[in-house]
Formats: structure tokens, C-alpha cells, sequence
């Protein structure tokens, strides 16, 4: 049970990071998982970062230069998808998207892998303490709960920024 | 909350009976999670088979197997009569006399779709039969708050369907069908009153005579979901005056993939069909057809038959330990699973604590851990339990929960396995610092 358990999620759960509702946001989504009820409404503020246009070599990526400035929310759930929400906060807050989305596939391939993939800890942070979630597939959803809120909401804000998409949608 | 409960008051099964039914189920030997003896308190959501019904169904499938009506070869009066002989079992095993008023589907949620599909069939039929049935605006299907989401969906999408409205009984801070306003909700505008006859969550039995009576004052058809209560307690549907029930195989020791539903003959007789095509008609033309008298009208292509000859053999195993002697084992386990997760302090009970009108799904929340964190700990130590809202999601909110424990009992279930529950939940509260 503490492979599963490790104390760092406990202490996520415990002392959540960066919960509550805050504004401004650029997007707010709200995700459940329709096996236990849980839920998480989610917001992501973000704003055009300060990377030296010299540097990016990417400049036909719209999401490059675009930074998480905040990422909040309220969650009701077990201690697996509360920790993990609270960890994505630690991990996005303050990054380039594209990093964070990197980091969001990342994990995803982690906790979905039935333990056989290891997870990069320089790219997960506290985050890989949920390498042990991998082999209990009842509770891969909990850990992805919030990030997949993120992504969601990400996609949605990330559209509002990219001026080629805005003008597509109108 | 817990003094009404002072003592278990009936007895458990003899042990000697007891040991001899779970020696029964090959599955209750295993071990899961590296060792740990199998503690399977997750009968509600389904329940394991004996050996007497794995036997049936073999014995079917290398012996016997034809497609069933069909055909005019030996293999196929074989299985026909296995298949018909099933059907007898199963309907005298709830108290129904003509075997033809139990028509085989999927599950109970096939079932309740069967009705469902048919009442809104009926509204576009132009036969004069389906008049009775018919719903539009106006109307109202009446339900509870307590109900399973297969005994809610399928009635909200027949009003959606229908124009009709759908109103419901609510569910009192002790865990009862609220029936204050009873007068106001079944009035001459209902036309279908579904209920349940045990909640899957609460353990509450509901009134079904009181409930019935209503529906009858104001010509409404009952429709009872007695997939909780057919396992576990001598069950009569005809005797409790109901229109309509439904019920489970897999959660009576059956297999999976086979349920069935009960319904008054002249109602059947009356309904138009909801699944079409072969094995149902009575003439097929190129531009129209008639139906089969039930129940062969609501058994639209070849069906599930080695799962009906399985649960033919389950209800004769049930009716072989007697289901009074059932009722009496799991209402001692219930009492004594009330009794002990009551006395552990940060426990809540989500349904009634004593015995009154109450079954074995023991649901319960543990302050500060989460269900599911409870339901990881608690699967650890090898009991299995159910963990999330079962399926009621409603009945959840409106106790302000998102989540519950559920341990739920069948006849193979020992104390001592309700010693393992309390036990890990105990270890639960030390896992995560509470309690």
C-alpha cells in the first residue's frame, strides 16, 4: 500500500497546492469521473510569454510562447486525484505550455502503462510519485482527473491566443 | 443511533450448512493481492455461481446445444425444453404460476427498457390495445430518489420521448421513501409508478403494498425493480400485486447476460413489442406483420440460452438452501456489520441502522478518507467492496456525499468476514491519520 501511497501524495492531499477559484482565467472546465463522482472544476490563466523571439526557433507554433500564469480549481474527490490535481498545479504554474502538455504525455503514459513505463522524474517532479497508480487501473482515471481537466482547458485557451484558429472559428 | 441495536437478532447459518455452501463456490478458495484469502462483500453489484449452475450450463453446452424454437430436430427439443423448463423454475422460484408471464432479457435494465420502449411504442401505435398504454403531455411516470439509474434513465428518456412528466418520491434523513406527499406526487395524472423493492445503497425495503395501493387508486401500472430483494428474500411478485418486475440472473448466483422481467399476462398480451424480428411474429408479410402471444412477442431473436439454463439451476440451488434460511443469515450479518462499523467512531451508516424492512447492502462513509481510499485498503486486506455511488448517483447528492463504502452480503458470506471489514476499515482510519 505505500508504494501506492507514498507520502508525498499524502502530504498533496493533506496540504493541496494552489486550490480555490481564481480570476482572471482565460478558460474553466468541469470534469467528472462517472464511475465514483468525482469532480473538478478547473481554470487556466494564460498569457503571452516573455521567450526571446531570437531563441525560438518555433515561431510557427503558436503555443511556444505562451505561459501558464495560473492554474486553479476545486475538486472534490479521493486522495489520488486531489494530490495529483494539486502536483499539476506545482508542475504548470509559471512553465511554457508546450512544456507542461510534455509533461501532461508524460505522465499519462506513466500511470496508464500497468507499471511499464518508469516515468522521467526530471520531467514529472512529485508527479512520479504516482508511478504506483500504474498497476491499479481502478484508479488511472483518478490520477488523470485533473490533468486532463488541464489539457481541456488548455486546448480551449490556447485556441482563444492563436490568432490563425480565432479567425477560423470567429 | 446505534442503541436500537443492541443485540444481533436473528442467527447465522449453521456453520456446518455454511462451510458446505461456500465449499460450493470454487472462487471463495482463492486468495487475491499476494495471499490474502478472498472476502467477496460485493454480491450486490454481482454475485458469485456455485458449481450446481457452472455444472448446468456445461452440461447444455456439450449435450444439448440448438438454437431454441427453431428447427424440428432433437438437439433443438432439447434445448427448447431446457430453455422452457428454466423458464418454469424462474417464474415459480418469485411466486409467478404461468410461466409465460416471465419473459427472458439481457438484464434487469433490459427489462425496464422493454417496458419503457414499449409504452412509447405504444404511443405511436394506431392498435386499439396500445390505447391504454399510451402517454404524451400531461402525464406523469412517477419514480424515487432512491433508484438505481436503470430504473431512472429508461424513464426519463420515455418522458423525454412522450412529452410526459417525470415526478418522484423523495427519501427522508432516515434513509426511508418519503411518503408525506404521496398524495401529491401519484395523482390520476400518473400513469407508471417504478420503483425499487430494496435500494442497492440504503438496504431500505420499500412499501410496496402502500406504493401499489396508490398506483391502483389512480389506475397507474407499478413496475417494481427487484433485483436486490429476488436474491436474498422469499420474493412473490404475484401475491405483491405488482404490474411489472424486473430482476437480474447474475446477481442471484446465475450467470450474467440473462435477466428477466415479470408482467401481468393480459398486460403482455395487450403491449406492443420493443425489439423486432425473428422468432417474435405471428405472420410476416412484405409491408407488415403480427406478433407472437408473449412471451416469445419480447424475444426478438435467438436468446441467451445456456445463461437461462444457469439460472435455472441457481434458483433451484436457492430454493434447495431455502430462502428463508437466506434471509435469516444475511439479515445476521447485516446486524452484526451495523453493529461493529457502527461502534467505530467516524463511521456514518448511509441507511437505516436497525433491521426493520432493511437488506444486506451495508453502505457507509469514513470521515476524512474517500471511498475509494477506503475501498484501496480495504481491497489490500482482500475484501472486496464496492467503493463510488453504485449507480444512484441522485440518491448520493441528495445526502451530500460523492461517494460510499458498500459491503453487500450474499448467503456464502461468514462473520468472521464481517470481522475482515471492520478490521481493514479500522486500518483505513490508521492508513490516513483519522479516526
Amino acid at each position: 500500500m505505500e508504494k501506492l501511497y507514498q507520502e508525498i501524495i499524502l502530504d498533496h492531499y493533506r496540504t493541496p497546492h494552489h486550490q480555490g477559484l481564481r480570476a482572471p482565467f482565460d478558460a474553466e472546465v468541469h470534469h467528472t469521473n462517472p464511475t465514483c463522482g468525482d469532480e473538478v472544476t478547473l481554470r487556466v490563466r494564460l498569457t503571452p510569454g516573455e521567450v526571446d523571439q531570437e531563441v525560438d526557433h518555433h515561431g510557427d507554433d503558436h503555443g511556444d510562447d505562451l505561459l501558464i500564469s495560473d492554474v486553479s480549481y476545486e475538486a472534490m474527490g479521493c486522495s489520488i486525484s486531489q494530490a495529483s490535481t494539486s502536483v499539476l498545479t506545482d508542475l504548470a504554474i509559471g512553465r511554457p505550455l508546450n512544456d507542461v502538455l510534455a509533461t501532461v504525455d508524460e505522465f499519462t503514459a506513466m500511470v496508464t502503462s500497468r507499471g511499464k513505463v518508469s516515468g522521467d522524474e526530471d520531467v514529472l517532479g512529485d508527479g512520479i510519485a504516482f508511478a504506483g497508480v500504474a498497476k491499479y487501473p481502478a484508479r488511472v482515471k483518478c490520477a488523470l482527473l485533473g490533468w486532463m481537466a488541464f489539457k481541456d482547458a488548455a486546448a480551449q485557451t490556447a485556441a482563444q491566443h492563436d490568432p490563425v484558429r480565432k479567425e477560423r472559428t470567429g | 443511533m446505534t442503541d436500537q441495536l443492541t443485540a444481533v437478532p436473528v442467527e447465522a447459518m449453521d456453520r456446518v450448512l455454511l462451510d458446505r455452501i461456500r465449499a460450493d463456490f470454487p472462487i471463495l478458495q482463492r486468495t487475491v493481492r499476494d495471499g490474502k484469502p478472498l472476502v467477496y462483500l460485493d454480491s450486490g453489484a454481482t454475485s458469485q455461481r456455485p458449481v450446481p449452475v457452472i455444472d448446468a450450463e456445461q452440461e447444455y453446452v456439450t449435450g444439448h446445444n440448438a438454437a431454441v424454437h427453431r428447427g424440428a430436430h432433437q438437439l433443438a427439443e432439447e434445448a427448447t425444453d431446457f430453455y422452457e423448463s428454466a423458464r418454469e423454475r424462474i417464474a415459480a422460484f418469485v411466486g409467478v404460476g404461468r410461466a409465460d408471464e416471465l419473459v427472458f432479457t439481457k438484464n434487469a435494465t433490459e427489462a425496464i427498457n422493454l417496458i419503457a420502449y414499449s409504452l412509447s411504442n405504444a404511443t405511436y401505435s394506431d392498435e386499439p390495445d396500445a390505447a391504454r398504454f399510451r402517454l404524451g403531455p400531461g402525464d406523469e411516470v412517477v419514480i424515487t430518489e432512491m433508484e438505481h439509474h436503470a430504473n431512472l434513465v429508461p424513464w426519463q428518456e420515455l418522458c423525454r420521448r412522450t412529452g410526459a412528466t417525470l415526478r418522484w418520491l423523495g427519501v427522508t434523513d432516515d434513509f426511508r421513501l418519503d411518503l408525506s406527499d404521496i398524495r401529491d406526487v401519484i395523482t390520476p395524472r400518473t400513469k407508471v409508478v417504478a420503483f425499487t423493492h430494496q435500494s442497492n445503497v440504503l438496504g431500505t425495503i420499500n412499501p410496496v403494498d402502500v406504493l401499489v395501493d396508490a398506483a391502483r387508486q389512480v389506475g397507474a401500472l407499478t413496475v417494481l425493480d427487484a433485483c436486490q430483494s429476488v436474491p436474498h428474500h422469499p420474493v412473490d411478485l404475484v401475491a405483491l400485486g405488482v404490474d411489472f418486475a424486473a430482476f437480474s440472473g447474475h446477481k442471484m448466483l446465475g450467470p450474467s447476460g440473462v435477466g428477466a422481467l415479470y408482467g401481468r399476462y393480459e398486460l403482455l398480451e395487450a403491449m406492443p413489442p420493443f425489439l423486432t424480428g425473428g422468432s417474435m411474429i405471428e405472420r410476416v408479410f412484405m409491408g407488415h406483420s403480427t406478433y407472437a402471444a408473449p412471451p416469445a412477442r419480447f424475444e426478438a431473436g435467438v436468446p441467451m440460452t445456456s445463461q437461462a439454463v444457469g439460472l435455472g439451476a441457481a434458483v433451484d440451488y436457492l430454493g434447495l438452501v431455502g430462502m428463508t434460511v437466506v434471509a435469516d443469515h444475511e439479515a445476521a450479518l447485516t446486524g452484526y456489520a451495523l453493529q461493529e462499523l457502527s461502534a467505530i467512531s467516524g463511521i456514518r451508516i448511509i441507511g437505516p441502522s436497525d433491521l426493520v424492512d432493511r437488506g444486506g447492502a451495508v453502505s457507509f462513509l469514513v470521515d476524512g478518507v474517500h471511498a475509494h481510499d477506503v475501498g484501496q485498503i480495504l481491497d489490500d486486506a482482500g475484501v472486496q467492496v464496492r467503493v463510488g455511488h453504485h449507480c444512484a448517483w441522485p440518491l448520493h447528492r441528495r445526502f451530500g456525499v460523492a461517494a460510499t463504502v458498500r459491503a453487500s452480503f450474499a448467503l456464502y458470506n461468514t462473520l468472521d468476514e464481517v470481522d475482515a471489514l471492520v478490521a481493514a476499515v479500522r486500518d483505513s482510519q490508521r492508513f490516513f491519520g483519522v479516526g
